[in-house]
C-alpha cells in the first residue's frame, strides 16, 4: 500500500508541473507581451526595450519558463502588474478566507449530509428516503451561482430581507451565512448519495445480519458495526467534494463579493494581471489535486483488499 | 437534451427489448424531466419570434418596474426584460448543447481506442486524461477565456476539452467490458481492419452509457455555458444572453429582481429537467437504483 501512495504522490507532482508549464504556455499565446502589457498601448519603444531587459523577455521562452518556475519554487511568485505589490503577499488576506469560507461550508455541509444520507438509508423506500433523493437531485443539478442567486431572491434584501447579499469589510457576521449556505447545498448532495448508498449495502450485509441475529442493539449494529465500514467510500467522496470547493468558490466569491482568491482571480483577469491570474490558477489547482490525492489515499487505505494485499 | 437524444432513437430502439428509451420513459421523473426541459427550449426557440420588442430597443428607464407595454419592466439600460429573456436561450442552448456534443464525441473516440488498444496507447491516453482532469473545469474555462479572450467557438471548445477525460473514462470501462465478448473475438478472428471493430463492434455496444454521460455533459455544459456569461467571460453585451443577462442586473436585483429571476429560474429549471432525464437513462441502463442493489 505505501507503495501504491508513492506512486500516487509523484504522479501528483508530476501533474502539477504539468499544470505549470499549461499556466506559462497559455500567458505566452497573450497578444503582446508583458512588457506591453504593464505599460499599456502608449508606451515608447525606449521605455518598453529597458522593461523587457528588466523582466528578462529577450531570454528564450525555455529559459524564461525555468526563471518563472525556480522562483515560483522559491516562493516568489512575481509582482502584480497592477499594483506593483508580491503577489504573495497580496493574496495571503484573501487565501486566508477563502479557506475559512471553504472550511465553514464543509463544517455545515458534511454532518447534515451525512446525518440526512444515513437516515434515508434506515428509511429506505418510504416518504423520508424519496424526498431527500428528489432534493438532492435538484439541488446537484442547479448550478452553484443559480443556487446562490434564488437564495439571495428569496432570503436577500428584495426578498424576506434576512440576510445581506453583498459582502462589506464592516458588515457582521451574518454577512457570511448566504455564502456558505450555496456552497454547502453545493457539496452536499454526492455526499448524501453516496451515504446513503454505502449505509445500504452496509445494513444488508451478512456481517449487519450476524450481528443483528445474535440480539446485539439496533443503536451498537448502527454504530459499531455498520458506520464504520460506510465510511471509507462517504471520506472519499468528501475528499472530492472539498476538491471541488477549491474552484467552485471563484463563482460564488463573485456574486456575494466575498474578498477571496475567487475575487481576486476576476479582478486580475479584469486588468489582465498576468502574475496574478498564474498564481490564483496554480494555487487553485495545487489544492486541487492536492485534495484530489488525499480522497484517493483514503480511497486505497479504506479498501481491505488493497491494504491488505502489499503488507 | 432532447435535440441529440432524439437523433439517436432510432438506433437504439430498432430491435433488443424494451430498448433504454422506452425503459427510461416508464420512470415518472424521466416524463418530468422531458416536460421541464421542453418548456424552456420551447421559450428559448421560439423567443425571438413572439418577443414584443427587439433585444435592444429601449423602452423604460433602468430598472423600471411597472411599465406599460413591458410586463416585467425594464433591466439595467432600460430594455425590455421579457424580450431580452425571450431572445437569451437559443444561445445557451446551442453553445451548451455543441459543447457537449463535441465532448463527447471526442470522449467516445479516446475511450474507445484507449479501452481497445490497451499497451501503451492506453497508458498516454489516460495519463493525458489525468493532467486534463487536474483542471478544475471551470478554472480551465477562465484561463483560457482571459488570456485569449471570449469567443463563441472558444467557449465551446473549452467546455469540449474539458468534458473529454471524464466521458473517456467512462467509455474505456465499458468498452473493457464488450471486448471480453465473442462477437469481437469473432470479428478480429475474421481479420476485420481495426477501426471497423471499434465502429462497427464496439461503439453500438456502449450506447447506454453513451447517452447518459451525454445528459450528464449537457447539464453540466448548460452550468458552465451560464456561470461564464455570469462571470462576465462568455457572450458579451449587447447580446442577450441568460448567463450575461444575469451579471447585468445583479446590481438592481432588490428593485427589478424579474431582469436576474427569469433567466436564474430558466437555467434552474432546464439544468433540473436534463438531469432528470439523465437519472431516467441512467436508471434505464443500471436497470437498477443507482448501483445501491447488486
Amino acid at each position: 500500500m505505501t507503495r501504491l501512495i508513492v506512486v500516487r504522490l509523484l504522479f501528483g507532482a508530476l501533474t502539477l508541473w504539468a499544470v505549470s508549464l499549461v499556466v506559462f504556455a497559455a500567458t505566452q499565446a497573450l497578444p503582446g507581451d508583458a512588457a506591453q502589457l504593464i505599460l499599456g498601448r502608449d508606451a515608447t519603444p525606449e521605455r518598453l526595450e529597458a522593461l523587457r531587459d528588466q523582466l528578462n523577455l529577450h531570454e528564450p521562452v525555455a529559459v524564461q519558463y525555468m526563471q518563472w518556475l525556480q522562483g515560483i519554487l522559491q516562493g516568489d511568485l512575481g509582482n502584480s502588474f497592477s499594483n506593483g505589490l508580491p503577489v504573495a503577499e497580496y493574496l495571503r488576506s484573501s487565501v486566508q478566507s477563502s479557506l475559512a469560507l471553504m472550511g465553514l461550508a464543509a463544517l455545515v455541509a458534511t454532518p447534515v449530509s451525512l446525518f440526512i444520507g444515513a437516515f434515508s438509508a434506515l428509511r429506505r423506500d418510504r416518504s423520508f428516503d424519496h424526498a431527500s433523493s428528489m432534493g438532492t437531485l435538484v439541488v446537484a443539478s442547479i448550478p452553484e451561482f443559480v443556487v446562490g442567486i434564488l437564495l439571495i431572491l428569496a432570503l436577500g434584501p428584495g426578498g424576506l430581507g434576512l440576510f445581506p447579499s453583498v459582502y462589506a469589510r464592516e458588515g457582521g457576521p451574518e454577512q457570511w451565512i448566504l455564502p456558505v449556505l450555496t456552497l454547502a447545498l453545493a457539496v452536499a448532495p454526492p455526499i448524501v448519495r453516496m451515504m446513503r448508498a454505502t449505509m445500504i449495502e452496509v445494513l444488508e450485509s451478512e456481517y449487519v445480519q450476524q450481528a443483528r441475529l445474535k440480539g446485539v442493539s439496533e443503536r451498537t449494529v448502527l454504530w459499531r458495526h455498520a458506520a464504520p465500514n460506510a465510511i471509507g467510500p462517504v471520506a472519499q467522496v468528501i475528499a472530492l467534494q472539498l476538491a471541488w470547493l477549491a474552484g467552485g468558490v471563484v463563482a460564488i466569491e463573485f456574486l456575494f463579493n466575498f474578498p477571496g482568491v475567487g475575487k481576486d482571480l476576476m479582478d486580475a483577469i479584469e486588468n489582465r494581471d498576468v502574475p496574478l491570474i498564474q498564481a490564483v490558477v496554480l494555487l487553485i489547482a495545487g489544492i486541487y489535486i492536492l485534495v484530489n490525492l488525499i480522497a484517493d489515499v483514503i480511497g486505497l487505505a479504506a479498501n481491505p483488499k488493497v491494504r491488505v494485499a502489499n503488507r | 437534451m432532447s435535440g441529440p437524444s432524439k437523433n439517436t432513437t432510432p438506433k437504439a430502439s430498432v430491435r433488443r427489448r424494451p430498448g433504454l428509451f422506452r425503459t427510461a420513459w416508464r420512470f415518472g421523473r424521466t416524463k418530468v424531466g422531458v416536460a421541464l426541459t421542453a418548456l424552456i427550449v420551447l421559450i428559448a426557440v421560439l423567443g425571438p419570434f413572439v418577443a414584443p420588442y427587439t433585444p435592444t430597443e429601449f423602452v423604460a428607464k433602468p430598472y423600471e418596474t411597472g411599465v406599460d407595454g413591458a410586463l416585467f419592466g425594464g433591466d439595467n439600460l432600460g430594455r425590455d426584460v421579457l424580450t431580452r429573456f425571450m431572445w437569451g436561450g437559443w444561445t445557451l442552448l446551442l453553445l451548451a448543447g455543441s459543447a457537449a456534443a463535441v465532448g463527447v464525441a471526442a470522449g467516445t473516440v479516446v475511450g474507445i481506442i484507449a479501452g481497445y488498444r490497451r499497451g501503451w496507447v492506453d497508458d498516454v491516453l489516460m495519463r493525458t486524461n489525468d493532467v486534463l482532469l487536474a483542471f478544475p473545469q471551470l478554472i480551465a474555462a477562465l484561463l483560457v477565456m482571459s488570456i485569449i479572450g471570449p469567443k463563441v467557438w472558444l467557449i465551446v471548445a473549452v467546455i469540449a476539452v474539458s468534458h473529454m477525460p471524464r466521458v473517456a473514462r467512462v467509455i474505456r470501462e465499458a468498452t473493457r467490458k464488450v471486448i471480453e465478448q465473442d462477437y469481437v473475438k469473432a470479428a478480429e478472428a475474421i481479420g476485420l481492419p481495426r477501426w471497423r471493430i471499434m465502429t462497427v463492434e464496439i461503439l453500438p455496444n456502449v450506447t447506454s452509457p453513451l447517452l447518459v454521460e451525454l445528459g450528464l455533459r449537457l447539464t453540466y455544459s448548460i452550468g458552465v455555458v451560464a456561470v461564464l456569461g455570469f462571470l462576465g467571460m462568455g457572450l458579451q453585451p449587447p447580446t442577450a444572453d441568460w448567463g450575461l443577462m444575469i451579471n447585468e442586473n445583479r446590481q438592481g436585483m432588490a428593485v427589478q429582481p424579474w431582469a436576474v429571476a427569469l433567466p436564474v429560474t430558466a437555467i434552474a429549471v432546464l439544468t433540473v429537467g436534463a438531469n432528470l432525464i439523465t437519472d431516467g437513462l441512467s436508471r434505464a441502463a443500471i436497470g437498477i437504483d443507482r448501483g445501491v442493489e447488486k
